[in-house]
């Protein structure tokens, strides 16, 4: 970390800061250095400070900031937004504070005047250094800067500065967003500031009524920013005393020996508090005995029989006995000196607001519960259509021609880097987008065609062999993207409509990436639905499905059916790969990341079916936020515990949930 | 019958051609001085370990122009382990029986290092490792250019601390060694420094995780009893994107919530749109973004050699610095030896490419600099803090087992060595 | 007297013959010897055998039953991290005590337990030894643990599988399931295995660490080497009795084995979970010649190489999996390993350590679909061009079993 130098005292930058002043003023010869204007005022003040601001740590960079604010200089706004924003230079050999423009030149820079922004003259790159402050001091600044802000003409600069002001508020500023909001006239803005100032009545205000009142009113709020109020009033602290606590507002009373407080734990807070002498650990123990050894023995024990805990605590006995060491007070004594003592928690604010927020915050809580479960569903469900539409190609494949196809991730990771392309070529992220979709599934579709041509109707009669080949074309495709782009993950950045997320209060929101994916696979549900049921290509690829001989023999091209069939089940995959990559990445193995999920969601879902694949997607989607939600620490702990109990699943129903039944499910 | 003997020895002909015979062991100094090169070149490391081949194979280029080394050219000798853990101690072995190189510049994963440490230290090989990793290891025949957990990523949580007041932390990693053993060194860290059990929150997942709605919405859930919230990552490679994807979506800025980032580099980044996320943190001891003309230059070297869109990285720095110092102990000990170079290697002291000095501790880290770095919308990083140099501590301070361990090569001759009971642990390490 | 006529078969002598020829070759020639073969080459040799093993394992499972495993190699690596445990642990026993030596009181057991936990695990940043390293300080019981943790896996997932009837493409799919659970499961640092750390430095034997690297390479090569011949002399008794024409009979045709009286579930079991346990045994003399095992070597993509290599070397022959996975696995390493010169073709240059795996995906799909009998398919071709019977062999074994 940066040294923690001390603080120059002012007189000596002042003396410095004259002096320079004199030197220049005297010596006009001195050269460069000196060929500008004597420090404005607002320079004065940076250059006082100038330690400070090298410095540049939020620990200490206070008094700058309020050496700024505080002194009345109209463009002391201008200076610290100049600051903030990494505009500010320092010059090396006298360190005076300028603005710098980069010129043709990139060894050299432009000075310009702090305040006037009028050109004062090049300068080396190296002979200058640009002033960094870090968010922590951002934030400072920008806390500094409310004062002036709040009443800015600019709406955007106001409501910049009610988010800094919400962010890291002081007891100060009370009065000033009061009088801000007076003023205001856009409703949005008064509205904000309105709730910003109770939230900081809640924190600040010396009225307990006010406080109270401000307290009642949130209740219901479901915002991130009123339970991180709240929650702080009931902070407490533990006391052990022999009184009764009665001037105390008291949380919770402690009883020692109980499983949550046990008499261990109870003596260890009073000798954390000076209350109780230190127990003796093993170590000081081994330490004391150690200290005792006389001619390879201790107090008459050899030291070679000191290999078990009991022989040692025996040692350690004998040493007491013998006076050489203090001796540890016995597990009874510790516990009647723990029963001498009321432990218990205490709140640090006062009843009447303790008792106002703990109503206020517990409807809340109950409510945060349900809007997590809810949101919770969200996830789950955006989860779900994801796995969808990664494993709907598959089922449709695997159903109809009893094709295991192994590459069908590499299908999807095709109509990532598909994208990918069209997006260096259309830098219109949007238009791009459109483009792409459409183009995924023709790439992936073609190569679908081109895998059933080549490969798979060469094995139709052997199943398990299609998964290996098709795995063969999975290492092949997956080493060939390798080539092509690289092992580096590649950017595919969805268009900025895409880019938010869609809150319906703070705790419930979705992105509106997951939104449009969701959107995706109920189009293709719907489609699917609509071609398998309502077309001819449809009534072809079911009749196949049920009977593939007796289709054949009548008049049904089975050769086509199963191309079809194979590069529609392609296609999909390619668009599953554009969505997949819009909100996660594109490497080439995101395939692989999804062909086990999507293996699992065909086979519980049940083959040949898409209301299978739907409900297989669902339970697998739902099960895994559930499982993340009862462990939220581990994340791999719940896809490990969610394969396995889909292993269980298939004991019990081994053609998945909606199984077909008669002859079709023979195939 | 006759067919299947001719194959089998065409397959054992093979098998030997392959493998190459043992040549008789090199004794004294000879010409080409051989090194060794361990990194991946295919599999799912070879995006970072590439580019530590080729940086090694510019910094011998370059060391070859000034003349060499002892009057002998630089030979390089690059073997593929192809992200293959086995195959690391099996390459290792090689370049040390069959090429005889006289050092290797190699590794990534700590798993790779491990498995290839009991090779080089049977064998009394010299290996460089240019990666920061969670420390608890200080092998004789090892020097760990790359961050110790104190110089990466302590200052970082004291930034956190100390400079954006954070006062409640989430421990995001990926599911492997150096995320667990950092994280549970942190943990240690953030409770003596007074952060109570319940404002740490520690998450792990897989490698690749794509899914982050969840773990980002719980994390904006810990702001909830008014503490401010920061992240520490320790997530790697491809995960990162989805990760930041996620934090984007949910308009968590850096000035909201904090994300500081150890294994997030040039590298990462540039699979990444990152105007979304200016103002989050990196800590490394290395950007290219370093304002120094020894740092100018090696980017511009950089540049020429593997093209304009290439960036670098604190590894890179790491070997560059590793190999220096190499250079400079065989030149001291006028032979590459490993027992004399060994020697030689401690306190030689070599310019960072940020500024100061890189020394060689008895323990075999690094003393170097720490940086953290905001990231910008052009995917560089701009340095808002540079401390002094942090010795690299190989036993960290802040876990009791190892806080009584200390390494020292240079008078105690242990690296593991118990400085309470006053003895040498072992003098092999650990694997 | 069907092993003597085993003994008798003409592949057998054949292997059996080769593998001793091959073994003495590799051992006179060895560096420990005084040869000319290195170390790393006896070591790498000596893995294949593990591996040509524990294909003769899949071979019998997928070639001769017809249950496309994806699953091998996950019961392979449990196989190696049993003998681990014991070599981690033995090893760090040793050293802690050695270091205790020193100390000024003479170590409490717990000590040396708490000394040996925080250096196997102070890694992964631990310090307790987990209860699963209840029995790593004893050798026979993790050498009993090989056998038997595979099979006891391998004999309840098969009980749960093959009763309810999953067959086929399912069954493929549920053994992958179950490989990449077992996989993720040993990722987890708090399931006491060390994550993604693995186990390391197996190469050092406790109590041998005087002996070089160099003679204990031959060691396990000529152990390797010993248990590949026991293996598949195992396995060609199994496939030429009456055993042998039943499970073949239930890869051919399921249904009609059941009804003729058999009770596949018994036999299918049986020989999933006995093939589990080669592929333990496999595991178990592969890993101390690899030095480290980690969860990555058991992910999904393992098992699978595993099914290639046998569909390589042909499929329902023994040695067609020896052949299919020394073949394969050396070109592997021989490819992967830089050692193949570039190809440069003007415009682009061919690097192979690139290519490798594109070329490695297309053979397999053509093998699969033009030569589904593999690389034993042509012995066939060039031993009895005249008979065009798909499976001669088989056919013959099939008239004489009934």
């Amino acid at each position: 970390m940066q040294g923690t130098e001390g603080v120059t005292p002012p007189f000596i930058i002042m003396l410095r800061s004259l002096c320079l002043a004199l030197l220049c003023l005297s010596v006009p010869l001195l050269g460069p250095a000196c060929a500008q204007p004597a420090p404005t005022p607002i320079e004065e003040i940076l250059l006082q400070n100038s330690d400070l601001i090298e410095e540049s740590s939020r620990r200490t960079i206070e008094p700058a900031i309020a050496a700024l604010s505080e002194s009345g200089l109209p463009e002391a706004a201008d200076v610290m937004i100049m600051w903030r924003d990494k505009e500010l230079w320092r010059r090396k050999s006298d360190g005076r504070f300028f603005r710098i423009e980069p010129t043709d030149d990139r060894d050299t820079y432009l000075m310009k005047s702090l305040v006037t922004g009028e050109e004062i003259g090049p300068i080396g790159r190296r002979d200058v250094d640009q002033i960094k402050p870090n968010s922590g001091i951002r934030g400072l600044i920008d806390g500094a800067l409310v004062q002036f802000q709040l009443t800015d003409p600019n709406p955007s600069v106001r409501r910049a500065s009610l988010d800094s002001l919400a962010r890291d508020p002081s007891a100060d500023q009370l009065p000033i967003l009061r009088r801000a909001i007076k003023n205001e006239a856009e409703p949005g803005i008064k509205a904000q500031m309105a709730r910003i100032e109770r939230l900081l009545t809640v924190r600040f205000d010396e009225d307990i009524e006010a406080r109270i009142e401000a307290i009642e009113s949130f209740a219901g709020d479901l915002g991130v920013d009123v339970r991180a109020t709240l929650n702080p009033l009931l902070t407490t602290v533990r006391k052990a005393i022999r009184e009764d606590p009665d001037t105390e507002n008291v949380a919770a009373t402690l009883t020692p020996g109980t499983d949550a407080f046990s008499y261990d734990a109870a003596y260890d807070f009073l000798v954390s508090q000076d209350l109780a002498p230190k127990t003796i650990n093993a170590a000081a123990r081994d330490a004391a005995i150690v200290a005792n050894i006389e001619n390879g023995s201790v107090a008459g024990i050899p030291v070679a029989t000191l290999d078990t805990r009991l022989a040692r605590d025996a040692a350690y006995d004998k040493l007491t006995e013998n006076g050489a060491v203090s001796p540890a007070l016995t597990e009874a004594e510790r516990e009647d000196l723990v029963d001498t003592f009321n432990f218990f928690d205490a709140y640090r604010e006062d009843p009447q607001i303790t008792e106002a927020v703990l109503g206020t915050i517990g409807a809340i809580n109950t409510k945060v519960r349900l809007n997590e479960m809810a949101d919770l569903s969200l996830d789950a469900l955006s989860l779900a259509s994801i796995y969808f539409l990664a494993a709907i190609g598959l089922a449709i494949t695997f159903g109809v021609m009893g094709v295991i196809n192994m590459a069908h991730g590499e299908f999807i990771m095709m109509g990532a880097y598909t994208a990918y392309v069209v997006q260096l070529f259309i830098p219109d992220r949007t238009l791009s987008i459109i483009v792409a979709l459409p183009l995924a599934f023709l790439v992936t579709f073609a190569a679908g065609v081109i895998l059933e041509r080549l490969v798979i109707r060469w094995l139709y009669h052997r199943p398990l062999e299609t998964l290996l080949a098709t795995f063969g074309v999975s290492i092949a495709l997956q080493q060939l993207a390798k080539n092509i782009f690289g092992t580096q993950a590649r950017p595919l950045t969805a268009p900025d409509w895409l880019g938010g997320q869609l809150v319906f209060n703070d705790v419930v929101a979705i992105s509106y990436i997951r939104i449009a994916i969701f959107v995706l696979a109920i189009v293709f549900f719907v489609l699917l639905l609509f071609v398998l049921n309502r077309t001819r290509l449809g009534l072809e690829v079911r009749a196949v499905r049920q009977n593939p001989r007796m289709a054949s023999s009548m008049g049904i091209d089975r050769e086509r059916v199963n191309m079809l069939t194979f590069g529609l089940g392609s296609g999909i995959a390619g668009i599953a790969g554009v969505a997949i990559g819009l909100f996660a990445k594109v490497t080439s193995e995101l395939g692989q990341a999804y062909i086990v999920q999507s293996f699992m969601t065909v086979v519980v879902g049940g083959v040949g079916n898409v209301w299978g694949t739907l409900a297989g997607a669902t339970l697998i989607g739902f099960l895994q936020k559930g499982i993340e939600w009862f462990n939220p620490s581990n994340t791999l702990a719940a896809q490990t515990y969610m394969i396995v109990f889909i292993i269980i699943f298939i004991q019990f129903r081994p053609r998945g949930i909606v199984a077909l039944k008669g002859r079709a499910a023979e195939a | 019958m006759q067919q299947k003997k001719t194959l089998c020895a065409l397959l054992t002909a093979a098998g030997l051609g392959t493998f190459g015979l043992a040549g008789p062991a090199a004794a004294q100094q000879e010409c080409p001085i051989k090194v060794g090169i361990l990194h991946s070149l295919s599999g799912t490391m070879a995006i970072s370990e590439t580019t530590l081949k080729d940086t090694m194979l510019m910094l011998i280029d370059q060391q070859n122009e000034k003349g060499g080394l002892l009057g002998c050219e630089l030979e390089s000798v690059v073997v593929d382990p192809a992200s293959d853990w086995p195959l690391f101690a099996e390459k290792a072995r090689e370049l040390l029986t069959v090429h005889d190189v006289d050092v290797i510049f190699g590794n990534w994963t700590s798993v790779s290092r491990k498995s290839v440490l009991p090779v080089i230290e049977e064998l009394n090989g010299l290996l460089f490792y240019p990666v920061q990793y969670e420390g608890e290891e200080s092998s004789k025949n090892v020097f760990y250019t790359g961050a110790a957990p104190n110089q990466q990523a302590i200052p970082a949580v004291d930034y956190f601390l100390e400079e954006l007041g954070v006062e409640k932390f989430a421990l995001l990693g990926t599911d492997y060694v150096y995320p667990r053993t950092t994280n549970k060194i942190l943990e240690q860290y953030l409770k003596d420094k007074g952060i109570a059990e319940a404002d740490i929150f520690v998450n792990y997942t897989p490698f690749g995780h794509s899914d982050w709605s969840k773990i980002v919405s719980d994390v904006v859930a810990l702001g909830a009893d008014g503490k401010k919230v920061g992240v520490i990552s320790t997530i790697n490679g491809d995960a990162n994107v989805g990760f930041y994807k996620e934090l984007a979506a949910s308009g968590v800025s850096a000035d909201d919530i904090p994300v500081v980032a150890f294994s997030v580099g040039e590298e990462e980044l540039s699979g990444l749109d990152t105007s979304n996320l200016v103002g989050h943190l990196a800590a490394w001891n290395y950007f290219q973004s370093a304002d120094t003309p020894e740092n100018e230059e090696f980017v511009a070297a950089w540049k020429t050699r593997m093209g304009d869109d290439r960036v670098t990285n604190d590894p890179m720095e790491a070997h560059y610095i590793g190999f220096n110092m190499w250079v400079n102990a065989v030149e001291a000990a006028g032979t590459t030896d490993v027992d004399a170079v060994s020697e030689a290697m401690i306190g030689q002291e070599f310019p960072n490419l940020t500024g100061g000095i890189a020394k060689m501790l008895p323990n075999h880290h690094l003393a170097k600099p720490v940086l953290i770095g905001e990231i910008q919308d052009d995917g560089q990083f701009d340095i808002i803090s540079q401390t002094e140099e942090v010795d690299g501590d190989a036993w960290t301070d802040f876990l009791p087992e190892s806080a009584v361990l200390i390494s020292d090569w240079k008078d105690l001759k242990c690296g593991m060595y118990n400085t309470e009971t006053k003895t040498c642990v072992q003098i092999k390490s650990n694997y | 007297m069907r092993t003597r006529s085993v003994i008798y078969q003409p592949h057998v002598i054949v292997v059996l013959s080769l593998l001793v020829v091959f073994t003495v070759a590799i051992v006179s020639f060895s560096e420990a010897a005084g040869g000319f073969l290195s170390t790393s080459l006896v070591k790498t040799l000596g893995m294949t055998l593990c591996l040509c093993l524990v294909a003769i394992a899949m071979d019998l499972v997928w070639g001769y039953t017809g249950i496309l495993s994806l699953g091998h190699f996950a019961f392979f690596g449990l196989g190696g991290y049993m003998i681990g445990m014991w070599l981690m642990y033995a090893r760090t026993e040793q050293i802690v005590i050695e270091a205790a030596a020193g100390a000024p009181l003479p170590p409490t057991p717990q000590e040396i337990q708490d000394a040996i936990g925080t250096q196997i695990f102070g890694v992964v940043g631990g310090s307790d030894i987990p209860a699963i390293w209840m029995f790593a300080g004893s050798l026979p019981i993790q050498l009993l643990l090989v056998v038997l943790v595979p099979g006891v896996l391998a004999l309840i997932f098969g009980w749960l599988a093959f009763r309810s009837r999953v067959t086929g493409v399912y069954l493929s799919i549920l053994t992958q399931a179950l490989t990449l659970a077992l996989s993720l499961y040993l990722f987890q640092n708090e399931n006491g295995l060390r994550g993604n750390n693995g186990l390391s430095g197996l190469q050092i034997i406790p109590g041998a660490e005087d002996v070089p690297q160099s003679r204990i390479s031959v060691y396990f090569f000529v152990a390797s080497a010993v248990a590949l011949g026991l293996g598949y002399v195992l396995s060609a008794w199994l496939v030429s009795g009456k055993f042998g024409s039943i499970i073949r009979g239930i890869r051919d045709d399921e249904a009609r084995v059941r009804f003729l009286g058999y009770s596949v579930e018994h036999y299918k079991l049986f020989v999933f979970t006995l093939t589990a346990v080669i592929a333990g045994v496999a595991g178990a003399l592969y890993y101390p010649q690899a030095g480290i095992i980690n969860p990555a070597e058991m992910a999904p993509i393992a098992s699978i190489y595993l099914a290639v290599w046998v569909a390589i070397g042909g499929r329902g022959r023994l040695y067609g999996a020896v052949i299919g996975a020394a073949f394969v696995s050396l070109l592997s390493t021989w490819f992967t390993g830089g050692r193949a010169p570039d190809i440069n073709l003007g415009f682009y240059t061919i690097h192979w350590v690139d290519w490798w795996q594109v070329l490695l995906g297309l053979s397999f799909v053509v093998i699969t679909v033009y030569a589904p009998k593999g690389i034993a398919g042509i012995f066939d071709v060039l031993s009895r061009p005249a008979k065009t019977s798909a499976r001669p062999v088989k056919t013959a074994e099939k008239a004489r079993a009934s």
